[in-house]
């Protein structure tokens, strides 16, 4: 029996979630035992023909050419995850959903006529359907691994949709925002990244996107409490998932309250 | 009322001695000299938490904390005291029943399976500082885990624990054990227990064992006899300890008052404000929720399976065939508040809260437990009323 076939595919994006399975170092060797590496433009230039059975999708649609792409991906892919904060949800580029996208242009680029990009930073599942999405900025090798496994092996990924509160517990992490009036965006976080930030004392800022029920509402009240402005905390809630619904709903409640 | 429920003036229990602050260290050495790691409180990050102590100057000399509804602070006492703190942000549960703990192995060979149960020498763990309210709740987890199904990763660690338990001398703004009968003085399950004597420059300790373990320890100790007006001056202490709860919960006729209100408006606005991160369920000393983790290597040859901390506040908790029965956020928080203050005396014979007030204290929105029972009995009272 052959080996089910992975492709790595890479849209708008910094390469850093596809870099996670690179960074996989002590089980990469598992990894490349189990399955054929058709398509890994950070690790070979070698691009091997369809169906793919897994395709790994990082980087979120912000051209025309994009949004046609994907959808030859989808065709061709038969369990189809996206990986990071960008696949997810449009990632940090998109912040120019909320602006004119046609002014950036005109300041970044020489010639704006030869730039065709799209007013919008979408997620890959606005467009195809996804199977599975795994969030993140970067993502967790970890979780990576976890759903490569259960990919191989027939179950559902065990990623747990759960705040990082859980994570800080875990490791014995003191609660910044109790403790010390940090603001945290942790309780509407999902969990994955281990609580890295309030381990050294920093407040969440929301990697991994909106918790499975996150109650934004009473997270933004309690934020105001700490006496973080308005423009701070539309600020926080859009840096890398800023257009996940739940964090965007927020952000631009907090707008139209201005 | 307080003070004539103080062990000091029981009959039978073993006399109690006094050990001098200058002679504190002699009771961690004779700890370790016996084979255990003691544990206790210290300062790490100016946040005062369990962790391992060596000596005496581990503890957080000199430092006490403020507690109120999501609001935790560190600050300087006037004295040197080494137990002037009300309660650290984690509980002893990390050790008893720790956050991550793998449960067994498994490998496939030949078409064959074998399971190799997990097995790890215990640690044999002193634990320095327990307060009545955490030893109340040892108590309880001890009936959840050693109950009808025992759980032997529990038991292994658990039946070589030695508590050295301190009575606490003063309340914090979240504290309400008066209210559910735990506090403020250990009445009985320690190896040891100290009450801290501070008056001037005359730095002291009364302590007594409350087992054998406990009097094997004390025999090796530098001890003077104490006099009856260390007795007095400890349950003095301890009364106005008792008197200065930050809350307090009425907690008369509590299993029918929940089980009559299931849909209290009080639920919608109390989930209104619930973040949902699990944070309350997280610090109970007395929260239990697991869930089982199986991690299978990328061949599937062998798996390793975790148990780990889980909380009834996330959805997968009750997550059953089609979906999680609790979706909302209301039925969650409803589920944890009636299962910790009524079903849990169904399940267990007692309440599932100790009334440390950590959920208080830490949950990030400062929900108040106390607040939410107050405020479901005093408008259902006002309903009928009318």
């Amino acid at each position: 029996m052959t080996n089910p076939k992975l492709a790595v595919w890479k849209f708008a994006s910094c390469d850093g979630c596809q870099l996670s399975l690179l960074d996989a170092e002590d089980e990469l060797l598992a990894v490349a035992a189990a399955i054929e590496i058709a398509n890994f433009p950070e690790a070979s230039r070698e691009v091997l023909p369809g169906p793919y059975q897994l395709s790994l999708v990082e980087g979120s649609i912000t051209t025309p050419h994009d949004a046609e792409r994907i959808q030859q991906v989808r065709d061709e892919s038969e369990f189809l995850i996206t990986i990071g904060a960008c696949a997810t949800a449009g990632g940090i580029q998109a912040l120019r959903n909320w602006s004119d996208v046609a002014e950036f242009t005109r300041a970044v680029y020489a010639t704006p006529a030869f730039i065709d990009t799209l007013d919008t930073s979408t997620a890959i599942a606005d467009h195809v359907t996804v199977d599975f999405e795994l969030p993140g900025c970067p993502i967790s090798k970890q979780q990576l691994l976890e759903v490569i496994n259960a990919f191989l092996h027939g179950r559902r990924p065990d990623i747990p949709g759960y705040s990082v509160c859980l994570e800080c517990k875990r490791r014995g992490t003191t609660c910044v925002m109790v403790a010390a009036g940090t603001p945290c965006l942790g309780p509407v976080t999902q969990a994955g990244c281990g609580a890295l930030c309030p381990a050294y004392d920093r407040g969440c800022y929301g990697c991994f996107g909106p918790a499975e029920s996150a109650n934004l509402e009473s997270l933004v009240a309690e934020w105001s409490r700490l006496d973080v402005d308005k423009p701070t905390l539309i600020r926080a809630l859009r840096t890398y998932n800023g257009y996940a619904p739940a964090f965007r709903v927020a952000s631009e409640q907090l707008e139209d309250s201005r | 009322m307080t003070a004539t429920r103080s062990v000091y003036g029981r009959e039978g229990m073993t006399a109690a001695s006094v050990l001098d602050r200058h002679d504190f260290d002699h009771l961690i050495s004779a700890l370790t000299e016996e084979g255990y790691q003691p544990i206790g409180p210290i300062l790490e990050g100016g946040r005062i938490i369990y962790g391992p102590i060596g000596s005496s100057s581990d503890l957080p000399i000199g430092k006490t904390d403020l507690h109120d509804g999501g609001l935790y602070r560190v600050i300087d006492r006037q004295d040197y005291a080494l137990f002037g703190y009300n309660l650290p942000s984690d509980s002893w549960k990390q050790y008893l029943f720790p956050p991550r703990t793998l449960l067994w192995s498994a490998n496939r060979s030949n078409g064959s399976f074998t399971v190799q149960p997990a097995i790890e020498e215990p640690p044999r763990l002193a634990l320095i500082g327990v307060r009545a309210c955490e030893l109340a709740a040892i108590a309880i987890q001890d009936r959840v885990f050693t109950g009808t199904h025992p759980d032997p990763h529990y038991l292994s660690i658990r039946e070589r624990v030695f508590i050295v338990g301190v009575n606490c001398v003063q309340a914090g703004g979240t504290c309400f054990c008066v209210s559910m009968g735990t506090g403020p003085e250990l009445s009985d399950g320690y190896d040891l227990v100290l009450t801290e004597l501070i008056e001037g420059d005359d730095h002291r300790f009364l302590i007594r064992s409350g087992t054998a373990a406990g009097g094997e320890v004390l025999s090796r100790l530098p001890l003077v006899p104490a006099v009856p007006s260390d007795c007095s001056n400890a349950e003095g202490l301890i009364a106005t300890a008792a008197d200065h709860m930050g809350r307090s919960l009425d907690t008369d006729g509590i299993q029918q008052l929940l089980y009559e209100n299931p849909e209290h408006p009080r639920w919608d606005a109390v989930a209104s404000r619930c973040l949902q991160c699990a944070n309350c369920t997280m610090v109970c000393p007395t929260c239990f929720c697991s869930t089982t983790e199986d991690r299978p290597s990328l061949d599937g040859s062998s798996a390793d399976r975790w148990r780990t901390w889980d909380s009834c506040f996330s959805l997968d908790y009750s997550y059953i065939h089609g979906g999680a029965i609790r979706s909302s956020a209301k039925a969650r928080y409803r589920q944890w508040m009636t299962h910790k203050l009524a079903t849990w005396i169904d399940q267990f014979g007692t309440s599932g809260c100790v009334g440390c007030g950590r959920c208080i204290t830490w949950c990030p929105v400062g929900i108040d437990i106390t607040r939410e029972v107050q405020a479901i009995r005093t408008e259902e009272a006002s309903h009928a009323h009318r």
